[in-house]
């Protein structure tokens, strides 16, 4: 397994940690470490003291600040917090569409997908065109091309619908493509943005018992952002709850996994309901 | 957990159908009839109106002009178009202004594709040169004739010349549009998947500008025919038929049955190649969903 370390810009690593840390604000907490995955094993996504600043001087703006978590293979930990918790652009940092200004994010394994709020499929190409595009990227053979692009339509359900384009879709079925997507990428770890925040309540439903079909499939490893607490419990193995303004992490949540489970269970309501008075007493600190 | 049970997968297609199920509406061939019948009778009607104008004036008599046989009735004037579709003359005329027309617009659409495609990598050339197409399609083409006789002598390339002027900043400016409205989210989306350098022009900025440049492209060709129609009128190349040098010979005539006859001529061809850049503009749009379901049915 390759080992993906990202600090700052890769050809700049040097300056890019030292240089940015004397540019930041005073912090104000130390984020709290992630549980850390068993011994021996090699951890999916470690993210060191990471910090992150937009901007420079006065007007310079600390969204993340030393945060530091370990995801598992395999794990599936959803990140929550209020708006300005950082959580996009952490993600964007573990895909490498962004650099920190310091700290270290590392990447086990080969391949990051990702998903986002809006299906973000390529308008002028068909479903299964859609899909294929992801594997011509990554040099799939144009032969294994079509038959893969299938074999993923079918896991997502949408085989009577490969030659539609994305808006003779509707939003749900557009998502579902938007994953087929982001699986034909092969990826170890696929991060997700939001994915079901724009879709009503019962397709969102629905594609919870899709996720976690495919996951349980796939030795994939999701870092799932969502502003939905009952969505995080009811996906995660793990919740992470991240501060606001700078985003760093404030609690964490182990979900226990015991069969299936429903977003209108008694048991995700109960954890959830801790979660979000948490939340709460964290927006609130902001009120004042 | 793993597997989806029966009911999960009948829900998911139960739903997608309901979803999708309000978008057929009518059969396939009552729909196009409809269409097409929408899209005659205003061109039909337009007809009507124009040449019942024409023969009111035609039967007024408008100071005394058709006592004196200078206005014609359109039935004479249609049959004059049609002795003079019957000739040889007309078609030849046709022939070499349309050949002028497609390398005129060739030209205009290479040398416009090509400094789209480099402004629109040079952000430091975008501002600059942005101004420039602006500033150049603000200019009556027609302006540029005197200038281009002088450097061209009365040549085809003299016409070729205020074509090109006329049309390439329209196609460039097209394409710039284009590359920078290609959404930032379909680019985020096309770098994780891999997608870089030239792939990534290949397969995501260059069919997301497409719309604009079609677009752009259309503009262009108005703007290429009129600066050809305005060349033909005032260069006179010796030897050089073409309907331009018609017109200006049905002027010399006092002959205004065969001048309308050549504008019909002109005016059909413009048409026509304006409705072939409509259908690929429409289809285009139509395949990305840019129209809305209204307008596409």
């Amino acid at each position: 397994m390759s080992l993906i370390q990202r600090q700052g810009a890769p050809s700049e690593t040097a300056r890019a940690v030292s240089g940015g840390a004397s540019a930041l604000p005073q912090p104000s907490s130390n984020g709290s470490s992630g549980q850390g995955p068993a011994d021996g094993q090699q951890a999916a996504v470690t993210l060191t003291e990471v910090s992150k600043v937009y901007g420079r001087g006065p007007a310079a703006l600390l969204a993340v600040d030393r945060l530091s978590l370990t995801v598992s293979p395999g794990e599936f930990v959803c990140l929550i917090g209020a708006s300005g918790c950082g959580k996009s652009t952490l993600l964007s940092m573990v895909a490498g569409l962004d650099t920190p200004t310091s700290g270290t994010v590392e990447v086990a394994g080969h391949r990051v997908s990702m998903m986002f709020q809006e299906p973000a499929l390529f308008p002028w190409l068909t479903a299964r065109k859609n899909i294929e595009l992801a594997m011509r990227a990554r040099g799939v053979p144009a032969a294994d091309r079509r038959r893969l692009a299938g074999e993923l339509l079918q896991t997502v359900h949408l085989s009577g619908f490969a030659d539609k384009r994305p808006h003779e879709l509707s939003g749900g079925m557009r998502q579902r493509v938007a994953l087929a997507r982001a699986l034909a990428q092969d990826a170890d770890l696929l991060l997700m943005d939001e994915p079901f925040g724009a879709l009503d309540a019962m397709t969102r439903d629905l594609l919870h018992d899709e996720l976690d079909r495919i996951c349980a499939d796939r030795s994939l490893t999701i870092l799932f952002v969502t502003h939905n607490v009952r969505e995080a419990v009811r996906l995660g193995d793990r919740v992470v709850l991240l501060s606001s303004r700078p985003g760093t992490v404030i609690e964490e949540y182990p979900v226990p996994r015991s069969g299936p489970r429903r977003i209108d269970s008694v048991q995700v309501a109960e954890l959830a309901s801790q979660i979000t008075d948490r939340l709460r007493e964290e927006m609130s600190r902001h009120g004042g | 957990m793993a597997v989806s049970t029966p009911t999960q997968n009948s829900a998911i297609s139960g739903l997608d159908s309901l979803e999708l199920a309000q978008r057929q509406v009518g059969s396939r061939s009552a729909r196009i009839a409809r269409k097409a019948w929408a899209a005659i009778w205003p061109k039909l009607l337009a007809i009507v109106i124009v040449l019942a104008a024409w023969q009111l004036f035609y039967a007024s008599n408008f100071r005394g002009d058709t006592a004196d046989h200078l206005v014609k009735s359109p039935g004479y004037t249609l049959g004059d178009l049609g002795d003079q579709l019957a000739h040889g003359q007309l078609w030849q005329a046709i022939e070499v202004t349309v050949q002028t027309a497609v390398i005129g617009y060739v030209l205009a659409l290479l040398i416009g594709s090509v400094i789209g495609a480099v402004v629109s990598r040079i952000p430091p050339l975008r501002a600059a040169v942005g101004s420039i197409i602006s500033g150049l399609q603000t200019m009556p083409s027609i302006a540029w004739f005197p200038f281009a006789i002088i450097l061209f002598g009365s040549t085809e390339s003299a016409i070729l010349f205020v074509m090109v002027l006329g049309a390439a900043p329209s196609i460039a400016n097209g394409l710039i549009t284009g590359v920078d409205y290609t959404p930032p989210l379909l680019l985020r989306a096309g770098k994780t998947m891999g997608l870089r350098g030239f792939a990534l022009y290949r397969y995501l900025i260059l069919p997301a500008s497409l719309p604009a440049y079609v677009a752009g492209m259309k503009q262009g060709w108005a703007f290429a025919w009129r600066s050809l129609m305005a060349g033909e009128l005032l260069v006179i190349i010796i030897g050089h038929l073409s309907l331009g040098i018609l017109l200006n010979t049905a002027q010399d005539n006092q002959d205004l049955s065969g001048a309308i006859s050549i504008m019909i001529v002109i005016l059909v061809i413009g048409i026509v190649v304006d409705m072939i850049f409509s259908k690929a503009d429409l289809a285009v749009r139509r395949r990305r969903g840019l129209l809305d379901s209204a307008a596409a049915s």
